[in-house]
């Protein structure tokens, strides 16, 4: 579960003065459920979402995930969490399987335990290079080592910050298949992106976020009805407009 | 648990950074070949020039000397000059290099030092060209002889003994025992390419492990996981300062190696009556010098960590840290200038003080009031550095700067 209530951050830039990049968000995401943050570039998603993975402290407002509050227990909420972004590259001079073990190692796991997890998601990814160094990897590749990475742990929540971006035709539909299969395991699952078919396809709660606020929320048919629109992009397009 | 997350920090930053062939370089390969290339290449070098220039038979001008056959005569016998005729342009032939040297013999030389008078000679060289001074120094000892030769025989013809000349001798004796001598020659070089290496060693995975993980994406990564921040950075720190004192510690054992070496390759030369080199350091002596050393890795390792961190890119990072290195091989070189001697005020300055102490250290003198004083003041820098890195990387305007 993803609470999220009054979440603002400023940025205090020397040129540009204060920026609101995140003002007053309030959401929540349902274990079992896929909720999407729908944005153009700047919208705000990125900064939402690592509020919520605890690398920046939010200026207002709070946020709970899995039950932890993320500024009085930020460990314990990157315990519960799976976060996932165009950010969060791999170290290209450790194998696949030292780089999913590290993590498990920092989640706390050991020996046998963390040896049969690493075997168990490799697996379930179908990761047969686990001892090829990661900057050998293809893009595709990689990218099954960094899901593997936010696995490791079992986390209950999953956060993904534009999971698709840059990636070819097949690696995407591999990860939009993994959402799904984190949402059938009941996990909560909490994704940004600004490709309207991504959004269309897997959400069950959309959010449309614009210049930092949450502009509208609901799932698709709740949206169509209030926009009066049947396709994604009117919809959204309508709403920042408005 | 905590000592834990720095061990799986720490353990996982060395495999990393021991598969990054800069981080190997400058933590392996310098250190060890640094002191070897540098003894045996610039001493073979040095004696390549020196020989070929000893070799070389130079060309030397006499001008005048008409009325003094004697001399002119003995100067032509010389096996070590060869004598050129005289040309009024000698001085620009010695500035372009075509004769090395020449000598103005005065008229009526030879009379007049028949004659019992005092006569002068005048040598013409190019100050600072090795060949040239080369060919001044051996018309130098010519006349030296020719001076030794005229005074025995003016006492000789007065009856005089040679006594009368040279009425008593001096004579000086070392006191010093080898390892003193050692260290005031060489006691300050050894301690400026410990800590210049301890520098070099600690700023490639100071910066790989800051700056580098921020360009290459994985500092966002890390920080996704549950491990406090102040472990993480203990962990890095602890890969930089494995890094600093490795390279201290190689560097070194290479110098002793070289040392050794040197002394085995010398040896021959010392029993043929040359000059012993002092090249004895004991082992005690060094290990100290290592000891002081620590700190001074903890201070680099912490201050770099803290600057590269900084930095959003490597090629950044670079630009802050190399300019940092003039403010250590600074101290360390003043350390090694004659006269610059230990005390209270100095023993504060960071690098500088644990430069000076090591080489009073290798030269066998212990003053524990100062090595006191220096150990605490570098832990005071050190401690100080690590706790600004620890801050920093808990600044989330430092970690996502853009």
């Amino acid at each position: 579960m993803i609470e999220a209530h009054n979440l603002s951050k400023h940025f205090r830039g020397s040129r540009r003065g204060e920026v609101r990049a995140v003002d007053g968000v309030t959401f929540r995401c349902e274990p079992g459920q896929v909720y999407g943050l729908l944005g153009a570039n700047g919208a705000g998603k990125t900064t939402t979402l690592r509020m919520l993975a605890t690398l920046l402290q939010p200026s207002a407002g709070s946020a709970r995930v899995a039950g932890h509050d993320i500024q009085r227990d930020s460990p314990a909420v990157r315990s519960s969490i799976g976060f996932l972004s165009a950010a969060t590259a791999l170290y290209g001079r450790l194998t696949a399987r030292e780089m999913t073990e590290y993590f498990g190692r920092l989640h706390g796991l050991d020996g046998a335990p963390l040896r049969k997890r690493v075997r168990d998601v490799f697996e379930r990814l179908e990761i047969d290079f686990g001892d090829r160094r990661c900057d050998t990897l293809s893009t595709g590749m990689k990218q099954k080592v960094s899901l593997a990475r936010t696995l490791v742990h079992d986390p209950p929540v999953m956060i993904f910050d534009e999971p698709t971006l840059g990636l070819d035709v097949m690696t995407a539909r591999a990860i939009v298949n993994f959402i799904r299969e984190c949402r059938a395991q009941g996990k909560t699952v909490l994704f940004s992106t600004h490709v309207m078919s991504e959004a269309e396809k897997l959400c069950d709660t959309i959010g449309i976020i614009h210049q930092g606020s949450l502009l509208a929320e609901g799932s698709l048919d709740e949206l169509r009805v209030r926009y009066q629109r049947r396709d994604l992009e009117d919809i959204f397009v309508t709403a920042v407009e408005s | 648990m905590s000592a834990r997350n720095v061990a799986v920090v720490y353990r996982k930053e060395l495999i990393d950074s021991l598969r990054d062939r800069r981080t190997v370089v400058s933590m392996i390969v310098v250190p060890i070949l640094l002191m070897p290339l540098l003894t045996v290449g610039i001493g073979a070098l040095s004696a390549a020039i020196l020989g070929q220039a000893m070799q070389e038979v130079p060309r030397v001008m006499v001008l005048g000397g008409q009325d003094s056959p004697r001399t002119v005569a003995a100067l032509q016998t010389l096996r070590e000059i060869r004598v050129v005729p005289a040309q009024p342009d000698y001085v620009d032939e010695i500035s372009n290099k075509q004769i090395r040297a020449a000598v103005q013999i005065p008229s009526g030389f030879d009379a007049s030092l028949e004659r019992g008078e005092t006569p002068t000679l005048r040598i013409y060289d190019y100050a600072g060209e090795l060949r040239s001074g080369f060919a001044a120094v051996r018309l130098q000892n010519f006349f030296r002889g020719l001076r030794e030769r005229t005074v025995r025989e003016r006492l000789q013809a007065r009856r005089l003994p040679e006594s009368l000349v040279d009425p008593f001798r001096v004579e000086e004796q070392n006191v010093a025992p080898p390892e003193k001598v050692s260290g005031t020659l060489l006691g300050g070089l050894i301690p400026y390419f410990v800590i210049v290496l301890c520098l070099i060693g600690a700023m490639y995975p100071a910066m790989d492990l800051t700056a580098g993980e921020k360009e290459r994406g994985t500092m966002e990564t890390i920080l996704c996981s549950p491990v406090s921040r102040v472990h993480l950075v203990l962990g890095k720190f602890l890969m930089v300062l494995t890094a600093s004192l490795f390279s201290a510690l190689l560097s070194m054992i290479s110098m002793g190696a070289t040392f050794h070496a040197a002394r085995g390759l010398l040896q021959p030369l010392e029993q043929l009556g040359g000059t012993a080199l002092p090249l004895q350091f004991s082992l005690g002596a060094m290990a100290a010098v290592f000891l002081m050393v620590v700190p001074l890795a903890v201070l680099f390792s912490a201050a770099l960590l803290a600057i590269a961190l900084f930095a959003k890119s490597y090629k950044e990072a670079q630009s802050y840290l190399s300019p940092l290195t003039i403010f250590v091989v600074l101290p360390a070189i003043i350390s090694v200038l004659p006269g610059v001697e230990l005390n209270t005020g100095l023993s504060l300055i960071p690098v500088l003080n644990t430069s000076l102490v090591s080489k009073e250290i290798i030269a066998g003198s212990y003053h524990w009031d100062y090595i006191v004083l220096i150990f605490a003041s570098s832990c005071a820098y050190a401690s100080a550095a690590l706790a600004v890195a620890i801050w920093l990387f808990q600044r989330e305007e430092v970690l996502f700067r853009t």
